[in-house]
Formats: structure tokens, sequence, C-alpha cells
């Protein structure tokens, strides 16, 4: 029931609507009966149309008909007798939608008429229809539906569609369903729009925006997939010793191996988009060393999809060797049809990079790295880094190689689509204020493939500007704001090394080769964004921000140690990027809301058996018999179980307070050394 | 802020089960399987599902199946069409009573209404909506059977009505609508495709949904209603976007298109109420953690617990 107002019956009314239910209920009875009956006499048919008359919506009158014109069609053979049958169902029809022009029994019931191909159609009759429909209502998807239908059907050319429904814009500027309609046709028709932008006349009025966002998305990313980082960056030094002689302190370090024993090495590449094809084809090594194994690429994202920004392999060093040697090791992605973007994009931008790896005898002796629990103090131990040279990554120069000529471009035509907007006179509107943030911010994803990155940077800064006065003026939708507001925050404080080492230094640990340590702390971030800038992490520190995802994290292949203490996650379900870090051994979640939220809002992201990405498993079944509750706890059971920890705090969550959580935490995770600040036994 | 008429939702939906001879009723006769599912889901997200005779329904459900098709009818005498179907396993699933169905019967049924694109058809007449794609998804999954499919091409149909706005419509090139939305993602979600979708771009597109009166309409200059409420909030939440709406607003809207007196949730304030704009009232308050009212799924549209149950109890 929809736009009835709600009011008590009068006596008349109620006398009527029994009268009216009484003749519907008996047609409702006999049209039954006449389907179950196959009876399909002339009079037997008229009572369908009766019903559907008053309901069209009754689905089993319109089935009925169907069985009735197809068995008494095969009695005609004269063209003008078939032509007058079909001519009397889309009577029937036009009659319903009179009553409901948005039966979905009544749209289906023409078009199946029409696919029956048994008489011409009349065009004009159709066409005529739709007209008088959209005039009424000039969204009725049902009619855009048939319109696109007919169109098709009877071969209009999508040019002339296209005016159509450039009318239709003029006749009403706000209407969405022309406008989505016009991306339909634009997108088959190939046009690359260079004149698109148009003079807006209400700048609150939506029809326009969404239109107006995905020409941007077409303007701004480029074509073809691009390397952006790597781990190790070309040029880097990998030692696999353990414990290396003193390392100057002060000197962030490039080189820590994580799995000795192992002899593991990661090599993480990160793209501007999600690609597939990565495999011993796709991408060449060369060395002296001998690896174990076959090489295999393996992609870091949770969707198990193929594609993914992120990849890895782990090279298995097979050398025995007895005192200190160096290898190099050459990587090279050449042009590839292997790697493809979801569009289907092939990469093009052939990429080199070396890197040593030096192997230390390793008769070294067995530490317990985690004798004690690592602490996070805050205010001791962080000294910014200062020496820029010693920078253990090496994006920039990645990035610098893949400039792309065209972009110059794209960028002159936003900047002027910014001049565009700036002038434009009502500047509260929130779209002419997101519409410039979202340009600007195009504007410096430009400039990262060149090197203006302090004009980026203005980019950036000004863009945050308008999202901050967006949450002001737009506060129901202040958490969209603050997402985009993360994101932009991220590159500003990460995107030139003069900002971001501030952030960056060496954590000492007794026992443990100094580690390359970023501290983003109380910055209010809510959403982690490039995470390739971050690859070479091996200690994060996220703590006291606004964090509800971790999404990104799962490229930093060289964690160790993550506090994400003090933020709002509220599932283990958002956590699950975590589980593709195998180096992970610290872990920080205190103080979220873990537990505390019946609504899980990562629960079809994540793996599970609802969604078919994980089925009966190992875990499941060992909690099962310590009798633990596996409809309460799948989440955090699959979380754990695909954990290597020797550390976890996972005080101040609800969740954690719950009985048998702990006996869950030490089963899952044998390794675990300290919880809470404990000993885990 | 106004509260919950718990009770008197629950009086409501009682009585009107038992109304059939108004017009209302009669006009929505051959879908009473869909109003059975409504009204009954509300009650168990209530905690008062005990209040009707789950023999009693159980019965009339299989009353309303064609042993011939493996189907089920909107109501007894009518076709049967998945549409129905979906209710009457949803309903059955409420009650912890598959037991009764013919399991494979009914999923071959559904299983064969898939098209060579991957598509599927409502009922035997070939009608074609993403909406049937949801259906026979969410139906095999909870009868585990998505194996009798070919699961991929059906995603892949569902992925060709993507719109440049990051939204589904019903068909190819159809334009995004709330409810259509729900479908896809939910048809994504549950076969783990999920990574077909533009997240922030879906998710603005949704959040832009919510109006000034804190209700959500279903495509943009549109009125707010509340069924949107559980379209739009159901979608947001599979994509984890759900904070990007102004949740306190949302519920005030729904509260305020309460029948308090006489119970029932109407599609906006004032409106005549109805059993379809009471679930989803409710359901969207059961999303937003309102107190009193049980967690729901955001994909199989069934309490938390029961969807647990089924995939989760050995």
């Amino acid at each position: 029931m929809h736009g009835r107002p709600r009011r008590p019956a009068k006596p008349e009314d109620e006398a009527a609507a029994s009268a009216k239910a009484a003749k519907l209920r008996d047609l409702q009875a006999q049209v039954l009966q006449n389907h179950h009956s196959r009876t399909y006499t002339k009079v037997a048919i008229g009572l369908s149309f009766k019903l559907l008359e008053i309901n069209p919506e009754a689905y089993t009158a319109w089935n009925y008909r169907k069985l009735a014109f197809q068995h008494n069609i095969k009695e005609l053979s004269d063209p003008e007798a078939i032509r007058s049958a079909v001519d009397d169902e889309l009577r029937v029809v036009e009659v319903a939608l009179r009553q409901n022009p948005k039966s979905y029994g009544a749209w289906y019931h023409r078009k199946w008429l029409l696919n029956q191909k048994l008489a011409p159609v009349d065009s004009k009759r159709e066409f005529g229809l739709l007209d008088k429909l959209l005039k009424v209502d000039a969204r009725n998807f049902h009619g855009w539906n048939y319109r696109r239908f007919l169109a098709r059907f009877m071969g209009v050319p999508d040019e002339e569609e296209l005016k159509y429904t450039m009318d239709k814009i003029s006749d009403n500027f706000s209407n969405y369903s022309a406008w989505h309609n016009r991306s339909i046709l634009l997108s088959n028709l190939l046009i690359q729009q260079s004149k698109v932008f148009f003079t807006f006349t209400d700048p609150s009025d939506q029809s326009g925006w969404f239109y107006h966002l995905w020409l941007l998305a077409q303007t701004s990313t480029p074509d073809n997939p691009q390397l952006i980082a790597s781990w190790p960056c070309n040029g880097a030094k990998l030692s696999s010793s353990l414990v290396k002689e003193k390392v100057e302190q002060s000197i962030l370090s490039s080189i820590w191996c994580h799995s000795l024993k192992e002899r593991t090495v990661p090599i993480v590449l990160y793209f501007n988009e999600p690609v597939k094809g990565l495999n011993q084809s796709s991408v060449k090594l060369k060395s002296d060393l001998e690896f174990g194994k076959d090489i295999c690429w393996r992609a870091l994202s949770v969707t198990d999809s193929g594609y993914s920004n992120c990849w890895a392999t782990y090279l298995q060093i097979a050398n025995e060797c007895s005192s200190s040697q160096q290898y190099s090791v050459d990587m090279s992605i050449p042009c590839s049809d292997d790697i493809v973007s979801r569009s289907g994009s092939t990469y093009n931008c052939p990429v080199h990079l070396t890197f040593t790896i030096e192997l230390i005898s390793d008769e070294a002796q067995d530490i317990d790295l985690f004798d004690k629990p690592v602490s996070w103090n805050r205010s001791e131990s962080f000294q910014p880094h200062e020496i820029l040279e010693s920078m253990p990554f090496d994006l920039l120069k990645i990035t610098s190689a893949l400039v792309e000529e065209d972009s110059n471009w794209h960028f002159e035509r936003l900047s002027e689509e910014i001049d565009l907007f700036r002038e434009l006179p009502d500047d509260n509107s929130k779209f002419v204020k997101l519409t410039l943030a979202r340009l600007l911010l195009a504007c410096a994803a430009i400039k990262s493939r060149g090197r203006s990155l302090i004009e980026r940077k203005r980019y950036c800064e000004e863009a945050m500007g308008y999202l901050s006065d967006l949450i002001r003026l737009d506060p129901s939708h202040k958490r969209y704001y603050e997402d985009e507001r993360s994101l932009v925050l991220m590159d500003k404080l990460t995107c030139d090394m003069e900002t971001f080492v501030k952030h960056c230094s060496v954590k000492v640990e007794p026992n443990l080769v100094p580690l390359n340590h970023v501290q983003l702390c109380s910055l209010s971030l809510t959403r982690i964004g490039f995470a390739e800038r971050l690859i070479w992490v091996q200690v994060l520190d996220l703590s006291h921000n606004s964090l509800r995802s971790v999404e990104g994290l799962e490229a930093l292949q060289q964690l160790v140690s993550l506090n994400i203490s003090n933020n709002q996650i509220s599932s283990f379900t958002a956590l699950e990027p975590l589980t593709k870090i195998i180096s992970l051994k610290v872990l920080d979640l205190s103080f979220n809301e873990i537990g505390a939220h019946s609504i899980d809002t990562t629960r079809y992201i994540c793996s599970s058996p609802f969604s078919h990405k994980v089925e009966a498993c190992e875990a499941f079944e060992e909690c099962r018999k310590k009798s633990i509750n596996v409809e309460e706890y799948w989440d955090a059971i699959l979380f754990f179980a695909s954990l290597k920890l020797a550390q976890l705090d996972i005080k101040g969550n609800a969740v954690a307070s719950k009985v048998d959580f702990r006996t869950l935490v030490t089963m899952l995770i044998p390794s675990l050394k300290w919880l809470n600040g404990e000993c885990a036994n | 802020m106004a509260e919950l008429a718990a009770d008197q939702h629950v009086r409501y939906i009682v009585t009107v089960e038992k109304k059939k001879d108004s017009f209302e009723s009669l006009v929505m006769e051959h879908i009473r399987l869909n109003g059975a599912y409504w009204g009954l889901t509300t009650l168990d997200l209530l905690h008062k599902l005990h209040a009707v005779d789950a023999a009693e329904v159980v019965d009339w459900i299989m009353s309303c199946y064609h042993p011939e098709s493996g189907g089920f009818g909107g109501n007894v005498g009518h076709d049967p069409h998945v549409l129905y179907t979906l209710s009457a396993v949803q309903v059955l699933c409420l009650f912890d009573r598959l037991d009764v169905l013919d399991i494979d019967k009914v999923a071959d049924y559904v299983a064969g209404l898939q098209n060579e694109d991957g598509s599927f058809s409502g009922d035997i007449w070939g009608e074609v909506d993403t909406r049937f794609s949801y259906i026979a998804l969410c139906t095999l999954s909870l009868l585990h059977r998505l194996h009798k499919i070919n699961m991929q091409k059906a995603v892949d149909f569902v992925v060709s009505c993507k719109n440049l706005d990051g939204g589904f419509g019903a068909m190819p090139g159809g334009e995004s609508h709330a409810g259509q939305i729900f479908c896809c993602v939910g048809a994504l979600a549950i076969t783990g495709s999920l990574h077909h979708i533009d997240r922030d771009l879906l998710g603005w597109w949704l959040c832009e949904r919510q109006c000034k009166d804190g209700g959500l309409n279903g495509r943009p200059e549109k009125l707010a209603d509340v069924c949107y409420s559980w379209w739009v909030l159901s979608s947001l939440i599979m994509i984890d976007r759900v904070h990007w709406i102004d949740k306190e607003k949302l519920a005030k809207f729904i509260l305020n298109c309460q029948d308090k007196e006489n119970g029932g949730i109407s599609d906006r304030p004032d409106n005549a109420v109805d059993i379809y704009h009471t679930y989803f009232g409710v359901a969207g308050l059961s999303l937003m953690e309102y107190p009193g009212v049980k967690p729901m799924d955001p994909a199989y549209a069934l309490p938390l617990d029961v969807v647990n149950r089924i995939f989760l109890r050995k």
C-alpha cells in the first residue's frame, strides 16, 4: 500500500468495500477454476480480463491468458484473425497498465506477446503508449526497460534513442532515468566524450551528478595497469642474518628477513589496479641463488577473485653456505598479455629491478625472540628519522619511470573543470564542493605519476578543506566525508619523504634486529589508504585513531608487530586482511568494539560459510569437541586459526570477557606466549 | 524519541492474518505466501514467533506446493513461481522445518529455471529479472544445493546488470533501483562475489538515498519510503558502508510511521499501514541494532540465529 492516508473507514465506505470485495472474491474463484479445468471459452477469458482490470497483479490470471491464447491461436490461420487476437491481448495489457503502470505481470505479458512474433508490431502504437506513460511518470523504470526492449526488438539505432533521451532531459533536467539511459547508450556507442560537461541548472539536484562522476572516472584512470611499488625495491640489500652486528640505530633497516630458519624472502609487487596473471613467465626472476620450490605468485586480497592490486611470492633459498656471500636477484616484468586488469587491459610498462641478498653463516644461536612481551610505549622511544638517503623504499623511482605522456591532456581537462566549478555561484552546495574535492584528487592522482609532489600535496590540502566543509554542511553523511578525508590524509602524510620521515623511526628491542617502525597515531584516521607506500614497514603503530577497517594492510608482508588499539574495529571478520600477513607476531587489538555489535558489517566481505568461501573447517570440528559454541564464535575461530602470533592484546573489547574466550584463543594459537600482558599458558 | 510499539505490531500481524475477506486482503490474495514470510519474520524478530501455531502454518504452506513441478504458488490454487518458493523455504527455515520438503525436488525446480546466459526465469513463462537470480541463489543456498546450477554464469549475469553509477538494474541496461540493488548485492554476497562491486561508488549512491526527513528513497529525486530501510540498509551492510548514513534520523523516520494505537507501520508518516511495511520497518530497526529486536542477516533476509543455525550446525 503506497501513499494511502491512514484513517478509519466510514460506514458507507465499508459497505461499498465489502460489495467490491464480494465481486472480486467471485471473480478470483471463477478464474482459478477455469484455469484448473482448462476452460478457454470466450466467456471464461472475459472473466480473466475483468479480474485483471481490477487487479493487474493477479499473476495466475496472466498465465491463464497465455495458455488460453496459445490454445485458441492454434485454430486460427487467417492473418487478420491472428492479428486481431494479438490485438485483444495488447488491449488487455493497456487496460491493466492504466490501473497499475508498474505491474510486472502486465509489462511482461506484452513482451511475451511481441516475442511470439505472430503479427507485425505497430511501432507507432508501442512508442505512442510509452510516450503517454512516460509523460505521466518520466521515471517509470518499467517503461524505460520496455523502451530499451522495443528499441532492440525493432532495431532502432542507438543514435536515435540518444536523441529521445536528450529530449527527455531538456524537458526536465532532473530526470535520472534519462541520464541513466544516456550513459548506457553512450557506452554502447563507445563515444569518447570530450565535450561532456554541462551547465547546471540546479546544483542541489542529484540527477546529473552521478553521471558526472562516471565521466570523471573515465578521465582520471590510466588505460593500462602499472606497477607502483615493490619490496624489495630496486637496489635494496637484504641480509639473512637474524641478529646482525649492531646496525647503526638511527638508520632505517631494509634488511630484516623474518623467517630465517626457512630462509624465506618475500617479494611483493603492488599495482595501481587489481590485475591477474602473475606467474613464472610474466615475472622473470634471474639469480645465482638456488630456490627451493617453484616460484608461485599469490594474490594478497581477501576476495578470491583472482585479481588483486598486490601480489607476493616467497623465495625459498636452498643454498648451503658457511661464510657470508652476496647474491643478486634480477627481476623483470616485460610487456605481458598474461597480466590483465579487470577491464581487460594488458600490462605494457616494462620494469626491471635488481636487489642483493647476503647470506650469512647461520649457526646462529637459538634465541627466544619473545621471552618478554613487546611494549608499545609511545612517548619514550620514538625518534623521528632524519637521514633521508637511507629510506628503505623506492616508490618514487618506480613511479617516475611510468610517467604517462597523455596524462597532460587529462590534466588540462580537469583543470578547466575545476575553474568552471569554482565559478559556480552557489558555493554552499554540497555537490559542488564534493565534485571540486574529487576533481582535485583526480589531479593529485595524475601528479603522482610525475614528480610534482609539492603540487600533489597542495591538491590534497585543498581537497581536505572541502571535505571538512562538507562534514559541517551535510552532517548526515559525515562519516562518508571522514572516510574520504582519511584517505587524503594518508596520501598527504606519505607522498613525500620530508613529511613521511617524521613518522618513521627504528624500533630497537633486545634480541631483535632494529625494525623499521612507522607511527601514525592519533590522526583521526578512519581507513587506510596508499598501503603500497608502507610495504617495507615491520612495526606499525596505528593506535588512537578511528579505524573501522584494516583493509590494505594485507600488502605489508614484512609486518611483525601491529598496534591498532583504541580504534573502532567492531568484528573479527573486519580483521581478515591480517590473516594474510604470515610474518605477524605481535598484535594489539585492545580497546576496540569487537563483540559489542549484533550486526557485523563485514560478514559478507570476509570468507565465511554463508558466502560459500569457507565450508566445513577443521578448527570448527576441534572447537565442537571442546564444546565451544561454533554458531557464536565462528568468526573468532576462523580468525585465530589462521594466525601464528606470539603476543596478543585484546582487553577492552566486549568479546574478551565472554566465557570460553581465553580457552578458544590459546587453543587456536598454540604459538601464543603472551595474552593481555600475561603468560598465555 | 518515539519508541517501538512492539506489542501492538504483534497484535496487528496476528489479526491481519485472520482478516481474509477485506478488499485489501483479496487484492493481495495471490501473494499470501509472501505475506506469511513478512508477518512471521517480523514476529520472530520481535521474539514472538510462538504466537502462531507452527504446525498449522507448515500445513498451509505445504498446501501451496506443486508436487509435479517442485515449486510453490502464492496461495492455494495459484501457479508456482520462484517468488513464492523462496518465501516458503524461508518460513520453513524460521520454524526449522525444512524436513517437510523434498529438498532435491524443490532445488531442481529452481535450478531448472536457469537460462543459457546464467539468468533465471521466474517461472515457465520466461520473465527474466535479477530479482529471480537472487531468489534462486538464496533458495538453493538455504537448501545446500548451489551445486545444481552454473554459479559462474549466474554471477556473470548479475554483473552484466551493473550500471555506471555502481548500482544494478532488473536486466542489462536497466536503471539502478535500491530494491534491485539489494537483489544483486545479495546474490553476489551469497556466492562470495562481492569483489565485482565498487563499494565506495555504490556506497555513496546508496547513502545519498537518505532524504532530509531521515528516511531512505529507492532512486534519486524520489520520496522516502519505509521499505527502503531494508533494501538500502541491507545493501550498505553487505558492502560495509552502512556508517555513511545517519542511523538515528532513519530510526526516527521509521518510528514515526508506526500506528501506535492499532499497530503496523506504513510507507510514510500518517499513511495506512500494511504487513509489508511493518516487516521492512522492523527489519530496518533490526539492522540498526535497535534494542529488543533480534539481529537480521542482510543477505538471506532471515534472523541471524536462523542463518547461523543453517550453515553452522552440525
